[in-house]
């Protein structure tokens, strides 16, 4: 018998009880499939030209949204030409261009521009935002480092998030007398939730692993932080963050109603008032497209941090 | 008790049980667990999967602590990890958003941080990761780097504490057979380098009888024990295509193999 093949067989034996350790691998595989849709398309830029590809692929990307809006824009011409009141896309159009032509200009402290209005509700909406990160990130970090805090969180929390934010308006006014920092307030109670559940999830999810690597080189509780707990839980953070500016947006627009003031929700109450319901379906675009604006930027944020 | 004593007793495990409290009720991983390690030594626990060879080196480590029974490292109570005892864990266990330089830094800065300046603990770093033969990937994070290479972090982020005891855990077990053998041959050098005393938790048999003084063979579990513990006088340093020819180590392996299938085989689950 040779010596290649002795060693050969040898650790074929050997290696037989090890077969339980292959899991530990396919981390690495997931990133496949993604390469071979690059591969597959090579070919096609080949044959039909660079130029070519591009132009269809805009128009594969470009086709189905621009579709889905056309025939959202149909159907509300159908529905406002059938019934009487509900302005179509064309006059709505022509009135909003009239509207932005002039957003920041102040007449008295209840008629300013569309400008203000929405710039003062986005302003509530980062106030009371900022607050609960400040209160809710750590919050979650705490409960799910302790399970004795989980425990004594636990009841509070699952009692208090499902309560409408807007239940906790009138405490607000009770508390502060005043309407900005009640509707501040309310911002604050709905994305304070988001935050800390993410968090604290987040925290609890931390692999046993680098939990065991923190206690064998006996790291200090700030190194765990900073150095563990902070960038593992960031994702988890991010989503919740996310979650929450687009409930504070969503809610911001109900609060402001009932409170007044100047800012978009308030707008569309006197817009209403007013019944000039052009500026009502405007508003409705407004509040649609700043929301979808925030939570944008906030994924970008969230790529930008995100280790992976 | 005397420097000798000290010496030849170094790692002490007395009478230690260890049961585990899981949602099914009670279970017994390891009983009457009796073992001395001497100062410098190596030793390899071999077993079949799941008779608590983690369980034995995390209560070195001090990860976990014996529901009976005590553990001792140099003359003193094991009651939490410390620096002293250095592990590398199974799957290498590097925080994924650190550099290699960072990940190893870590560790250097933990033990040397009081006395020594950021140079210093610099230099620690890449002399650690140099020693491992990674100076070319002091920048990279691990998922840039193949399982081979993580592996070697995981013994620089060690080996970089200055331990005077290092646990490894399967160290090797997720590498291919070449990569396997390159690093046996690495850590042999280390280790009879550095002097430090050693336990490593195996599969490999013939890992086990290359690199070992001596080879704990544990018993099946549940409530598992030390079964044969077993001398490997071969001469060091040892090489790996010399020893194949050897008749000392085929008869030392054959014991091994004899052990884990004859008298204590594992049923097919
Ligand atoms: N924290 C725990 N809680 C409950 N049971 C545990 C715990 N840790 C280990 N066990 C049990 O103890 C036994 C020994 O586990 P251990 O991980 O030490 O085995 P092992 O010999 O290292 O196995 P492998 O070779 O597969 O790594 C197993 O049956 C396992 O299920
Ligand atoms: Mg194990």
């Amino acid at each position: 018998m040779s010596v290649v093949s002795f060693n050969k067989e040898k650790t074929m034996q050997a290696s037989e009880p090890t077969v339980k350790t292959v899991p530990a691998k396919p981390v690495v595989a997931v990133v496949k499939p993604l390469s071979t849709t690059a591969t597959a398309a090579a070919p096609l830029l080949q044959k039909r030209g660079a130029w070519a590809a591009t132009a269809k692929r805009v128009f594969e990307w470009l086709l189905p949204p621009v579709t889905g809006l056309l025939i959202f824009a149909a159907i509300w011409a159908t529905v406002s030409a059938l019934t009487q009141g509900l302005p179509g896309p064309v006059k709505t159009w022509q009135s909003a261009v009239e509207l932005f032509s002039d957003p920041f200009y102040i007449n008295n402290p209840n008629d300013m521009g569309i400008g203000w209005n929405i710039l003062n509700s986005l302003k509530r909406v980062a106030t009371g935002f900022a607050l609960a990160a400040v209160v809710g990130i750590p919050m979650g970090f705490v409960i799910g480092r302790y399970t004795f805090m989980s425990r004594m969180a636990a009841p509070v929390i699952s009692l208090l998030k499902p309560v409408s934010p807007l239940a906790w308006l009138p405490i607000g006014l009770l508390v502060f007398k005043a309407a900005n920092p009640a509707a501040i307030w309310v911002i604050f109670i709905t994305a304070v939730w988001p935050m800390i559940i993410n968090t604290a999830v987040g925290v609890s999810k931390v692999p046993q692993d680098y939990m065991n690597v923190a206690k064998v080189l006996n790291l200090s509780e700030w190194k765990i932080v900073t150095k563990i707990l902070l960038p593992y839980v960031m994702p988890y953070m991010m989503t919740g963050v996310r979650l929450s500016i687009g409930a504070a947006w969503l809610v911001i627009v109900a609060a402001e109603m009932l409170t007044g003031g100047v800012g978009i929700g308030f707008w569309v109450w006197d817009e209403w008032n007013n019944l000039n319901v052009e500026h009502i379906i405007i508003a409705i675009f407004i509040v649609g497209i700043v929301g979808l604006l925030l939570e944008q930027c906030l994924v970008l944020v969230a790529k930008r941090y995100s280790y992976e | 008790m005397t420097n000798n004593m000290m010496q030849d007793r170094y790692v002490l495990i007395e009478n230690v049980n260890m049961t585990f409290q899981t949602k099914k009720g009670s279970f017994q991983a390891l009983k009457d667990i009796n073992l001395n390690i001497r100062e410098g030594e190596f030793i390899s626990i071999i077993g079949h999967s799941g008779c608590g060879k983690s369980t034995v080196l995390n209560l070195i480590a001090g990860l976990l602590q014996p529901t009976e029974g005590y553990l001792f490292c140099a003359g003193r109570e094991i009651a939490k990890p410390g620096p002293e005892r250095a592990v590398v864990f199974q799957n290498h266990s590097l925080l994924p958003w650190l550099t290699c330089f960072e990940n190893v830094y870590l560790a250097v800065e933990r033990v040397f941080g009081d006395t020594e300046g950021q140079t210093q603990l610099a230099e620690r770093t890449r002399a650690a990761l140099e020693l491992v033969g990674l100076s070319h990937a002091v920048e990279k994070r691990p998922n840039e780097i193949s399982g081979g290479m993580k592996q070697r972090v995981g013994i620089a982020r060690a080996l970089a504490m200055e331990p005077k005891v290092l646990l490894l855990d399967e160290p090797f077990g997720a590498l291919d057979a070449l990569t396997r053998a390159g690093l046996q041959d690495e850590l042999m050098a280390i280790m009879s380098r550095s002097g430090c005393t050693a336990v490593m938790v195996t599969h490999d048999v013939d890992e086990a009888v290359l690199l070992s003084d001596r080879i704990v063979m544990m018993t099946n579990g549940p409530a598992a024990t030390i079964g044969e513990i077993l001398e490997v006088d071969l001469p060091r340093p040892r090489k790996r295509l010399e020893l194949v020819e050897d008749p000392a180590y085929t008869h030392l392996r054959s014991e091994v193999l004899k052990f884990l299938y004859e008298r204590h085989a594992k049923k097919a689950a």
